[in-house]
């Protein structure tokens, strides 16, 4: 079932009565995803979306059998909501909501390392995760995807879509494409979705779209210089170009050990052997190369 | 967001944080009566604005050249007598005033803020410690870790960033879990870190537990004292104090809202944010219009790539709807500088149909003075495309981004030129 999510998902949206979230259930339905309820709390017993709403998640699992869910909860509940789903026993929680506070999210993902350490959080402040043909959870058009080995995982949104559009038109299908999000605190890095695409026996190569920021990048640099991941891997970084900004202190470039700029993390993945593309345009073409198609 | 200095310390203050006394005043006049009721003796005066490097600062009025005041502040030309530094020692109500006056209704030129400088409007009159040390204490949230993190160094007073880079050993730091807090055995260890013993070391501990908190309850994203100091009589205070919010948490801080001091932005960043757009002024000539921040920077990569220079950053969301549109037109073209403009959206769930119709009514609404690029690519490009082809506008289409990018530096040559 390639990563993380594919026929077998049972889906439940969190939000589902808001405006997003109701659009985006409506729009995985479409492409097939197995939705199965949503919760929003005191909005049980009405149905949205053409499947049942309950007021607590742990009622949506009881009485549907959800495995996954998606987030649409605005972002003054957002993490409440991620941690009610690992309470309630889903095993995949996909957070789309953008702008939740940082220290927010930092109690919700302790919350998870303690009492959930088997539960997968991806996101916030992402596109979702689509095993194409078999199940799309999430913002992304779902017509772009073709099914397929080639696993993708990305900090972004668009450049995703844009990196997936470029593969399709090349006639390279994908096996599951996982939007990390740009989020200073996630659920899920580069090396955790790498570590799955190398177990997984749907994935043959890995296409990996960074930006500048933090060292997630370097981490995946050394995985692969490790030996730990051994399929073709190709990569872009966005945002070679962008000013170092109007910064106000130094913390934050020094917290996390490396620079965050994008010509180090290009170095340190073109020093453990992944191919980078030098421009956006050529992203597909890179991960053509790197598995000599 | 951040605040100013005098705001920061009112807040550490109220949170039990020790900063010294201080009043914040906008006329000389203030600035005498303020040295009084600090009890005399000595007295520092600092400008208020947001940038770093104050100490080392000039205040400058228009008839100064700006490239002398900042070459004059980042410590490559010498200061003139009579240029006044940023941060000024007192020890009269008389030199308090005329302190203020060098400062107030003058720009801060600092490494930090560019030859611009910023307007100083208000300064603050805080009393002067005999200083027995100088130290670093900074908070700052690890991606890493994914908890906040203080980092403590016995290297305070000077640029930390270089502390990192020559000498990162001399950097401690503390990861704190954001339920408990910092605890005290944690406190212990960034005390002994930092070299406080004795009394300090018990004023110290009291210090971090109260700045650590006040950092967590107030959603602090960035913290930085610098220096922390300990004066000759074992009293540990913040002399300088620079504080950054975090903007997705402020729904729970209404306070927050009267500390915006909105003179301190960039007017077309400050614009932006209000229409939900996300937008960053950079020197180039080519302005760009994207969906999704991924795909923005990577538009600007693009840009230089095929060597041309990007006007700015702008992300206008997933949707890119007709009044955003709009008003994104209007912010790239308020700049001079911009010899043509790059529209590059995937369209996804938005379709291009739609959004070449949002195009073609936002280019009617202004004088589109400049050439105007646009790739749509996903559902309906083509159809989208077509309309703006044949909508006798001129546009210039583009297929796919490489082509875009061409199309746009050579419009962008042959306008600067023209």
């Amino acid at each position: 079932m390639s990563i993380l999510v594919g026929k077998d998902t049972r889906l439940i949206c969190q939000g589902i009565t808001g405006k997003s979230g109701g659009f985006h259930s409506e729009k995985c339905k479409e492409y097939g995803t197995n939705l199965v309820g949503g919760v929003t709390p005191g909005r049980g017993g009405e149905t949205a979306v053409g499947v049942p709403v309950f007021d607590t998640v742990a009622e949506a699992v009881k009485a549907t059998g959800a495995n996954a869910t998606m987030i649409f909860v605005p972002p003054p509940g957002a993490a409440d909501a991620i941690v009610e789903a690992a309470d309630a026993g889903i095993p995949v929680i996909i957070a789309i909501t953008e702008g939740i506070p940082v220290l927010d999210m930092a109690r919700a993902v302790a919350y998870l390392k303690l009492y959930h350490p088997e539960k997968r959080l991806i996101g916030p402040n992402c596109p979702g995760v689509i095993t194409p043909g078999e199940c799309k959870i999430g913002i992304m058009p779902g017509y772009i995807h073709k099914p397929g080995r080639i696993g993708v995982v990305s900090r972004s949104g668009t450049l995703t879509y844009e990196a997936v559009w470029q593969l399709t038109n090349l006639g390279i299908g994908q096996s599951t494409c996982v939007g990390i999000g740009g989020d200073p605190v996630n659920g899920t890095s580069f090396v955790d979705v790498l570590t799955m695409f190398e177990a997984d026996p749907d994935t043959d190569a890995v296409l990996m779209m960074g930006e500048i920021g933090g060292d997630a990048e370097e981490q995946a640099a050394a995985l692969k210089a490790s030996g730990k991941f051994t399929k073709p891997l190709a990569a872009f970084i966005a945002g070679q170009t962008a000013p170092p900004g109007k910064r106000m202190g130094h913390a934050g470039a020094i917290i996390s050990g490396g620079s965050g700029k994008a010509s180090d993390k290009i170095a340190a993945l073109e020093g453990a052997g992944i191919r980078v593309a030098k421009s956006p345009a050529d992203m597909g073409l890179a991960l053509k190369a790197a598995i000599g198609a | 967001m951040k605040v100013h200095e005098y705001q920061a310390k009112e807040l550490l203050a109220k949170a039990g944080v020790a900063v010294p006394a201080g009043i914040v005043v906008s006329t000389p006049a203030e600035a005498a009566k303020a040295y009084e009721e600090l009890g005399g003796g000595l007295i520092v005066v600092k400008a208020q604005v947001h940038a770093g490097g104050r100490g080392k600062g000039v205040a400058v009025g228009p008839e100064v050249d700006r490239g002398l005041a900042l070459a004059i502040a980042s410590g490559e030309k010498s200061r003139p007598d009579g240029m006044a530094k940023g941060v000024q020692l007192v020890k009269s109500a008389a030199d308090a005033e005329k302190a203020a006056a060098s400062l107030l209704g003058k720009t801060l030129v600092t490494y930090q803020t560019g030859p611009e400088g910023q307007a100083i409007k208000k300064v603050l009159i805080t009393v002067g410690h005999d200083i027995a040390k100088e130290l670093y204490l900074g908070l700052a949230v690890d991606r890493n870790t994914k908890r906040p993190v203080v980092m403590a160094s016995t290297e305070g007073g000077v640029d930390i960033e270089t502390v990192a880079h020559n000498t990162p050993e001399k950097i401690v730091h503390e990861p704190v879990d954001v339920a408990l807090g910092l605890q005290p055995f944690q406190a212990r260890k960034l005390c002994k870190a930092l070299g406080l013993s004795g009394d300090s070391a018990k004023k110290g501990a009291v210090f971090l537990k109260n700045f650590v908190k006040f950092c967590i309850d107030s959603d602090a994203s960035l913290a930085e004292i610098n220096p922390l100091i300990v004066t000759d009589k074992g009293e540990v205070m913040a002399l300088d104090c620079k504080l950054n919010f975090d903007d997705n948490a402020n729904f729970r801080h209404k306070d927050y809202a009267a500390l915006i001091d909105e003179d301190e932005e960039d007017p077309a960043e400050l614009r932006a944010g209000r229409s939900g757009l996300s937008y960053v002024s950079l020197d180039g000539d080519i302005a760009c219009l994207v969906n999704g921040a991924g795909l923005a920077m990577s538009t600007m990569d693009l840009i230089k790539y095929h060597g041309g220079e990007p006007a700015n950053f702008l992300d206008v969301g997933g949707g890119a709807e007709k009044d955003q549109v709009l008003e994104a037109f209007r912010i790239l073209l308020s700049s001079d500088k911009v010899n043509a403009v790059l529209v590059n959206i995937f369209g996804g769930i938005m379709r291009c149909d739609v959004i070449a119709q949002a195009l073609l009514a936002a280019y009617d609404e202004i004088d589109f003075r400049v050439p105007l690029v646009v790739r749509l690519e996903g559902t309906n490009s083509d159809i989208g495309k077509a309309l703006l082809e044949k909508s006798g506008r001129k546009i210039i289409t583009a297929d796919g981004l490489t082509d875009a990018a061409q199309k746009v530096v050579a419009a962008a040559k042959k306008h600067s030129a023209a």
